[in-house]
C-alpha cells in the first residue's frame, strides 16, 4: 500500500491496547537468551540446593512434616523466585534509560498493556525457576515432604514473589542503568539472610526482630508454611502486605516525577 | 478522502518548563505531501514542539493536531511515526526480531522484508542491535518509522551519526518517498541540509517561528543581495538613497551594494549609469540564519 492511499478514518487502534503473542514471545527468548539472567535464576539456586540442602545431616532431621532438606528446598526456590521478579522488574527501568519505553510511545503499545508483558514475563521466570529448583530436588531424591506441600510451597514461592517485581521496578527507577541487577543482586543476598532463607533466624532474638521487618522474611515464612501447617503467623502476611505497598507507592512515585526525557 | 485536513495544524502552541518557556507561541500548518525542515539552533524548541506533535508531552497551552487527530489517537492509529536522534532500541534483540516486535504493535503493517529493503538492512537482519554501527541504527529506526506506512512522518535531526554517503541515500529515500504522497518534516540544525532537501524551511528561534518559506525566500528575507559591478567614480550618495540599501562600498574599480531589493539597484546601475559586469549574489544561508536568529555576533 503506498503513502497516496492513507485515509485516516480506514485506520483502527489495535485490540488490547496493543497486546500480542508476537511481542510476548520476542520478550521470552529475550530473557532466555539473557546469560546472566538464566544463571542467576535458574541454575544458582538449584546449586545452592544441591551444596546445602542435600547434606546428609539434614536428609535426616525432621522440619514439619518434611526434612531439613525439604525446608531448604523450599528456600531456594522462593529466592530464585525472588530473583527472578526482581531482574523482571529491572528490566523495565533499563529499557527506559535505554530509551526504549519512549520509542514504544510512538506505538499503539498502552502503558497497561506494556506493564501486564513485563508482569507475564517476569512470571514466568519465577515459575520456571521454582520448577528447576524442584525437579532438581524431586529428581534427587534427598528431599522429603508430603506432595500437597510440595505444591502449595512452590505456589506460594512463586506467586508471593511478585511482591518483588515492584521492589526491581523501583530500585531500577532509583539508579536507572543497564546494570542495576549488579547491585540488586549482592542487595538480594543480605536481604534473603535477613529474612531467614540462608538459615534460620531464631524469632524471639534481636536478630529476629530486624529480621521480622525486612522484606524477604514474610515470604519466606509463608513459602514454608505448608511444610509446618498449622496457621499462618499474621506478621507474614502484614509483612509481605505491607512490603508490597512501599514497593508500588516508591514505584509510582519515582514514575511520577519521571518527567525527563530519556 | 481528507484532502483539505492538514498534516499539522499547531495554534498557539506554548511550553513551559518551570521558568523555562521552551515554546513561546507556535502556529503552524503543514498540508499532505509537503517536506518541512524545522531548522533551528540547539535549544531552539524544536524537539519540544516535535514531542508535542507525537503526544511524548502535553501543551502548557494551545494545541496541537495531527490529520484532524489528537496526538495519541494518531499514533494509536499508525497515522504518525518518527525517528528519534539516539537511543530507542534494544540492544540484545536482533534487527529482524527489532522490526517484527514495533510491527506486532499495528493494526495496519506493512511487509517486515519490504522495510528491511527499502532501510537497506536486509543483510544485518539477524545481527544483534548491539553489534550495529551507528548509521545502521539510525535506518533501522527509519525502517521502524515506515512500518505502520505512516501519512506524517517526523525525523528528528535524522542524519546524525551517519557518513556523507548515507546521507545522500537517506535523503533520497525521504525524497522519493514524498513523492508518494507522505508529509515530512525534520529537525536540523545543518542549514545545508534543511536548504537541500526541504520545500519548505520553518526557521525557530527562542520557541518561537522567525521565518517561514522556501529556501531562497527565506535567504533574502534574511538580508537582500548583495549588487556589484564595474563602475568609475559611482554616485554612492544617490546610490544609498535608492530604497531598500542599505550599504554601499567603493572597492577598486568595484561599487558592493547590498539592498533588500536588489532588482532596482540593478535597474538603476544599467540604466543611470555607465556600470558594467554586473553581479547579483545573495549571501549563504548560514548567513542569514545567523541574522535571523539573532544569534548573529
Amino acid at each position: 500500500m503506498s503513502a497516496t492511499t492513507i485515509d485516516p478514518t480506514q485506520r483502527r487502534v489495535p485490540p488490547l491496547g496493543g497486546f500480542n503473542l508476537t511481542m510476548l514471545g520476542i520478550e521470552m527468548r529475550r530473557i532466555l537468551r539473557n546469560r546472566r539472567a538464566v544463571i542467576f535464576t535458574l541454575i544458582m539456586p538449584v546449586i545452592l540446593y544441591l551444596i546445602i540442602g542435600t547434606n546428609s545431616q539434614y536428609t535426616g532431621d525432621k522440619a514439619g512434616s518434611g526434612n531439613v532438606s525439604a525446608y531448604i528446598l523450599i528456600s531456594m526456590a522462593a529466592y530464585g523466585a525472588v530473583l527472578a521478579t526482581t531482574s523482571g522488574g529491572a528490566m523495565v527501568a533499563t529499557e527506559r534509560a535505554l530509551g526504549w519505553s519512549r520509542q514504544l510511545r510512538l506505538t499503539p503499545l498502552s502503558p497497561i498493556a506494556y506493564v501486564m508483558v513485563k508482569a507475564i514475563v517476569a512470571l514466568f521466570l519465577g515459575l520456571s525457576s521454582v520448577l528447576a529448583v524442584n525437579i532438581v530436588g524431586l529428581l534427587n531424591g534427598k528431599a522429603e515432604m508430603p506432595t500437597h506441600v510440595w505444591i502449595a510451597a512452590g505456589v506460594i514461592a512463586w506467586l508471593g514473589s511478585i511482591v518483588f517485581g515492584a521492589f526491581g521496578l523501583f530500585v531500577g527507577y532509583l539508579l536507572p542503568s543497564e546494570n542495576v541487577m549488579q547491585v540488586l543482586g549482592p542487595a538480594l543476598a543480605g536481604l534473603a539472610a535477613l529474612g531467614g532463607l540462608w538459615f534460620p533466624i531464631k524469632s524471639d532474638s534481636v536478630l529476629g526482630h530486624i529480621s521480622a521487618c525486612t522484606p524477604i522474611y514474610g515470604l519466606a515464612n509463608l513459602a514454608r508454611w505448608p511444610l509446618y501447617g498449622g496457621a499462618p503467623h499474621l506478621v507474614w502476611i502484614l509483612n509481605l502486605l505491607g512490603w508490597l505497598i512501599v514497593f508500588v507507592a516508591g514505584a509510582a512515585w519515582r514514575m511520577s516525577k519521571d518527567t525527563a526525557r530519556v | 478522502m481528507s484532502s483539505s485536513i492538514p498534516a499539522v495544524s499547531l495554534s498557539g502552541v506554548t511550553k513551559h518548563f518551570g521558568a523555562v518557556q521552551a515554546v513561546r507561541g507556535i502556529d503552524l500548518t503543514i498540508e499532505p505531501g509537503e517536506v518541512v525542515a524545522f531548522l533551528g539552533p540547539n535549544g531552539a524548541g524544536k524537539t519540544s514542539t516535535i514531542d508535542m506533535m507525537l503526544g511524548l508531552s502535553e501543551p502548557t497551552s494551545g494545541s496541537a493536531q495531527i490529520l484532524g487527530l489528537e496526538p495519541r489517537d494518531a499514533i494509536a492509529r499508525g497515522l504518525v511515526s518518527a525517528v528519534m536522534q539516539t537511543g530507542g532500541l534494544l540492544k540484545d534483540i536482533t534487527v529482524r526480531e527489532t522490526v517484527a516486535y514495533t510491527a506486532s504493535l499495528f493494526v495496519h503493517t506493512r511487509d517486515i522484508d519490504d522495510v528491511l529493503a527499502e532501510a537497506g538492512i536486509t543483510g544485518i537482519a539477524d545481527r544483534k542491535v548491539e553489534k550495529c554501527s551507528g548509521g545502521e541504527q539510525q535506518r533501522l529506526r527509519f525502517a521502524m518509522a515506515l512500518l505502520s506506512d505512516p501519512a506524517l512522518l517526523l525525523l528528528d535531526e535524522p542524519t546524525t551519526g551517519m557518513d556523507v554517503e548515507g546521507r545522500r541515500t537517506f535523503w533520497s529515500a525521504i525524497r522519493s518517498d514524498a513523492q508518494k504522497g507522505r508529509t515530512v518534516l525534520f529537525a536540523t540544525h545543518y542549514l545545508e541540509e534543511a536548504d537541500q532537501y526541504a520545500d519548505r524551511i520553518v526557521l525557530i528561534s527562542h520557541g518561537k517561528v522567525v521565518a517561514d518559506g522556501s529556501g531562497s525566500e527565506i535567504k533574502s528575507l534574511a538580508s537582500g543581495r548583495t549588487v556589484r559591478a564595474t563602475l568609475n567614480q559611482p554616485d554612492t550618495a544617490a546610490l544609498a538613497s535608492l530604497p531598500g540599501v542599505d550599504n554601499v562600498e567603493v572597492r577598486g574599480e568595484s561599487v558592493y551594494v547590498h539592498a533588500k531589493d536588489s532588482d532596482v539597484v540593478a535597474r538603476y546601475l544599467l540604466n543611470e549609469t555607465s556600470a558594467r559586469d554586473l553581479e547579483i549574489t545573495a549571501q549563504g544561508l548560514e548567513e542569514a540564519f545567523l541574522n535571523l536568529t539573532g544569534d548573529a555576533t
